[in-house]
């Protein structure tokens, strides 16, 4: 039998190529409206596709971007990603929602309810994707912080930046409160008992108590527990120490695999390994952290079609484009290839990152589904209701009712 | 004869309020999804301008634990706007968001994001916060000094305009042809220091439909009313009383002059409740039972000793007011929004009611909590609604009913028709208007030009 994976799809505003706005089939004016988010995520759910994530930053520039000298020929301005996803959540049936945040600003307490909320208005699909530290923009749009994410040390290594390093203790400790007010209601705490005039009992509900190096949070959450428990926790990695965070904290990893010839080093080989040392080492009591292998794609009919749809881009942009993920650029077969080539080498799932939106997830949807689907390389739909079940995830108890149990 | 004044109605979603009754066999979730898209389908088919939703930033405690008698558990505001504002065509979508547990730059981008994926529906009731207790749920953990509040409410408010303003309408070029994404100025760079805050900033979504949320205040203290002439487009007030209402009315509106404004650019619309009956001696009834089911002998019991701020668990609540005096300074009911008010106001208002008609600790409650706005007839009803309006002691009500999700379809149903028949009220939304434009508000000025900058 070949080996099944799930299918997830990364939505970056125009597109991961930044000349992607400047495309026929591009939408640029519609970038922060209803109807192009409700069409691009109906059009992932209709296929079929597990889950969704959707960028966001909180500034006008992307991470290691200086403010001044602005490039004016890339998409600027973009809609809050948790909102985006609780707006389609009543538009979409199956697929799961799976915004992105930041640690370094927003409070936990916020986004642990509006990611509960966006749970309940999915009827079980929410998840949510931190990315650790801030940079110079978010920063000074802020103004609350001195230091944060600058650059990557020249070493490439996050170990050899004592800043990064406690960026990713904070998302640490963001993830570790997350799960904490998500626990924090036990699911039978709404007891609605008139005769003892009791709404709910309060010893089914839990202050959390939380005090760690960069926040203290002492209440429960004011969002019930909603259908999934837990929504489910991702980040995406490329190296040991945001390795080990996804080990400790994270249901899902996104990873970015390549062939050796194209990036030493970087193979998927090597990667699981490390996750693996790491799970080892901090993921006790938890299950198997679920490995998303990500491709940038860009996708024509033919081969030369997307060549020279590529070659357009690259030279309005003014550069090959370059990205963290390995890139295809090439037929639905292509892609669908590659995709199998990571469901041999044994991974959960793939996430495609559409070069252009909407062009590529349409041919996602539309050529690429169906031709994994006929190979047997979809894991098939079984109808299950959640985004956690879907995964084959458990829904967690309430890590408060089992300390309970324990006493 | 000219047009009657227009009354406008805003949705109250009934939740963790002390008016639910979640002791009635019809009453449903607070926090299921399928309650909100009740609820605003609702709003839509009785030509609300908007719903609205309250915020919660703790559970509310009572003695060293969480309170256990009334409704608790709610959603985030903010996605459950964006949600709701997905299943709708027309109706506004309000929220209370803090002042204090949120930065400007990130409230400004989720509100602006609401106004968007809305198509020009979002409103935005600003409230303050100061005490530790909610305080300790977030980064700034501490607190605000009282008098600080209204300082970063008015400077938060202020910074996040400038930030809405920074885009100019059509700011987004996007010409494929030349690879103009942005021209050179857009957005303007937002550099403010003050007290609160200090940041260089350049804001990231571009001008919303209406450019900005409406504002809508609830403060009620002198500090309050100042933020609420000089920023608010709809105060939500305790003001239910009619002369009381009209009061208040006038102290507000008067105030608009000294910052230019018009009286229609503000809008005043009282928290109020009702009791429907066919006659009405049933409706008299009915706003009984009510009654009787919003405060059960131990809520009785739970609201004075919050007000009291001490253990009463001694006292019957069929019995007398407690002959102690409060202690003021106690944490014994702690997340309660009214902890700040004048206890001592509250205690001789109490008694006065109690002793000059002999009410017991329960009976008293009642009358001061669960007494409806407006009881009576459909009929009688509207009437009532209308009068407020046309004598301007109000723009009109935002109406909450106390069963979840359901209680509004009653009114939907039975007042809002007569209304219409009055000539007061909207028979359809129009197409494609913003909260702005059903609420009859002046639009924000427009961004200024970037040159000018």
């Amino acid at each position: 039998m070949t080996e099944q994976v799930h299918l997830a799809i990364a939505l970056e505003r125009a597109g991961w190529h930044p000349a992607a706005w400047r495309e026929a089939t591009a939408r640029p004016h519609e970038l922060t409206s209803a109807r192009y988010w409700r069409d691009l995520l109906r059009t992932a759910d209709d296929a079929g596709i597990a889950l969704a994530t959707i960028e966001d930053a909180l500034a006008l520039t992307d991470r290691f971007e200086t403010v001044d000298g602005l490039r004016r020929d890339r998409v600027r301005g973009r809609l809050d990603a948790v909102l985006i996803a609780s707006f389609v959540a009543p538009l979409t049936r199956r697929i799961g929602l799976v915004p992105t945040v930041t640690t370094a600003h927003p409070e936990p307490f916020h986004v642990a309810t509006g990611i509960q909320t966006l749970d309940f208005a999915s009827r079980g699909r929410a998840g949510v994707r931190l990315v650790a530290g801030a940079s110079a923009a978010e920063r000074a749009n802020f103004g609350r912080r001195s230091s944060g994410v600058d650059a990557i040390p020249t070493s490439g290594r996050v170990e050899d930046s004592a800043e990064i390093l406690a960026a990713f203790r904070e998302a640490g400790e963001f993830a570790d409160v997350l799960s904490r007010l998500w626990d924090s209601w036990q699911d039978d705490a709404i007891i609605r008992d008139a005769a003892t005039s009791r709404f709910l009992d309060a010893d089914r509900v839990h202050n959390i108590e939380f005090e760690g190096e960069f926040f203290s949070v002492t209440g429960a959450s004011i969002v019930p527990r909603s259908p999934q428990g837990r929504p489910l926790l991702t980040v995406l990695a490329h190296q040991t120490v945001p390795y080990r965070l996804a080990a400790e904290h994270a249901d899902l990893v996104f990873v970015t695999p390549h062939d050796a010839a194209e990036r030493p080093g970087f193979e998927l080989g090597g990667i699981r390994s490390e996750l693996d040392t790491a799970a080892d080492e901090l993921r006790t009591d938890r299950e198997r952290l679920r490995v998303f292998a990500d491709l940038l794609v860009l996708i024509e009919d033919s081969e030369s079609a997307a060549r020279s749809a590529a070659q357009r881009l690259d030279e309005w942009d003014g550069a090959p484009l370059a990205s963290d993920a390995r890139i295809v650029v090439g037929t639905p077969g292509d892609v669908a290839a590659a995709v199998r080539e990571l469901a041999a080498a044994g991974v959960d799932g793939v996430r495609l990152r559409p070069a252009r939106q909407p062009a590529d997830v349409v041919a996602i949807a539309e050529k690429v589904v169906p031709l994994l689907r006929s190979t047997g390389t979809l894991r098939e739909d079984d109808g299950a209701g959640t985004l956690r079940a879907r995964l084959d995830l458990a829904r967690p108890e309430s890590r408060y009712a089992r300390e309970k149990v324990a006493l | 004869m000219s047009r009657p004044r227009q009354i406008h109605l805003a949705a109250h979603f009934p939740g963790v309020n002390s008016t639910t009754v979640w002791t009635d066999p019809t009453a449903g979730s607070q926090i299921d999804f399928s309650s909100f898209e009740h609820f605003a389908a609702t709003a839509e088919r009785g030509l609300f301008d908007y719903v609205f939703l309250a915020e919660g930033l703790r559970l509310r405690e009572h003695k060293g634990r969480i309170h256990e008698l009334d409704v608790l558990g709610r959603p985030n505001t903010l996605s459950i706007l964006a949600a709701v504002a997905a299943i709708t065509e027309h109706v506004g979508v309000v929220g209370t968001l803090n002042t204090t547990f949120n930065e400007p730059y990130e409230l400004a981008r989720e509100l602006a994001t609401l106004d968007h994926l809305s198509g020009g529906r979002a409103g935005w009731n600003a409230v303050t916060s100061s005490d530790a207790f909610h305080g300790a749920n977030f980064r700034r953990g501490g607190y605000l000094d009282h008098a600080d509040r209204y300082e970063r409410a008015r400077e938060f408010a202020a910074l996040a305009k400038e930030l809405w303003d920074s885009w100019p309408e059509g700011g987004v070029r996007a010409d494929a042809a030349t690879g103009v994404f942005l021209d050179d100025g857009v957005p303007a760079r937002v550099r403010h220091e003050g007290p609160q805050f200090d940041v260089d900033a350049l804001f990231d979504v571009p001008r919303s439909p209406q450019g900005r949320p409406v504002i809508v205040q609830a403060g009620d203290s002198a500090d309050g009313r100042t933020f609420g002439a000089e920023h608010a487009e709809v105060i939500f007030s305790l003001h239910q009383e009619f002369e009381d209402a009209r009061a208040f009315y006038d102290d507000v509106k008067g105030r608009l002059a000294r910052y230019g404004r018009e009286e229609d650019s503000l809008k005043i619309l009282p928290a109020a409740t009702f009791a429907i009956g066919d006659t009405d001696a049933d409706a008299r009834e009915r706003a009984r039972e009510i009654a009787l089911q919003q405060v059960r002998p131990e809520v009785a019991l739970t609201y004075v000793e919050q007000v009291w701020g001490r253990d009463l668990s001694g006292y019957d609540p069929d019995g007398p007011l407690p002959d102690v005096d409060p202690d003021t300074g106690s944490e014994t009911a702690r997340g309660w929004a009214n902890r700040h008010a004048a206890v001592r106001a509250r205690i001789a208002k109490l008694r006065e009611l109690s002793e000059t008609e002999g009410l017991s600790i329960r009976e008293t409650v009642i009358r001061l909590t669960a007494t409806p706005t407006f009881v009576g007839t459909p009929e009688r009803i509207a009437a009532e609604i209308d009068r407020y309006v046309q004598e301007r002691a109000t723009d009109g009500f935002t109406v909450v009913g106390h069963l979840t999700p359901h209680g509004l379809d009653e009114f939907a149903e039975r007042v809002v028709p007569l209304l219409q028949e009055r000539g007061s009220y909207r028979r359809s939304y129009e197409e494609g208007a913003t909260l702005r434009d059903l609420l009859g508000l002046p639009a924000p000025v427009a961004a200024p030009a970037l040159a000018a900058r």
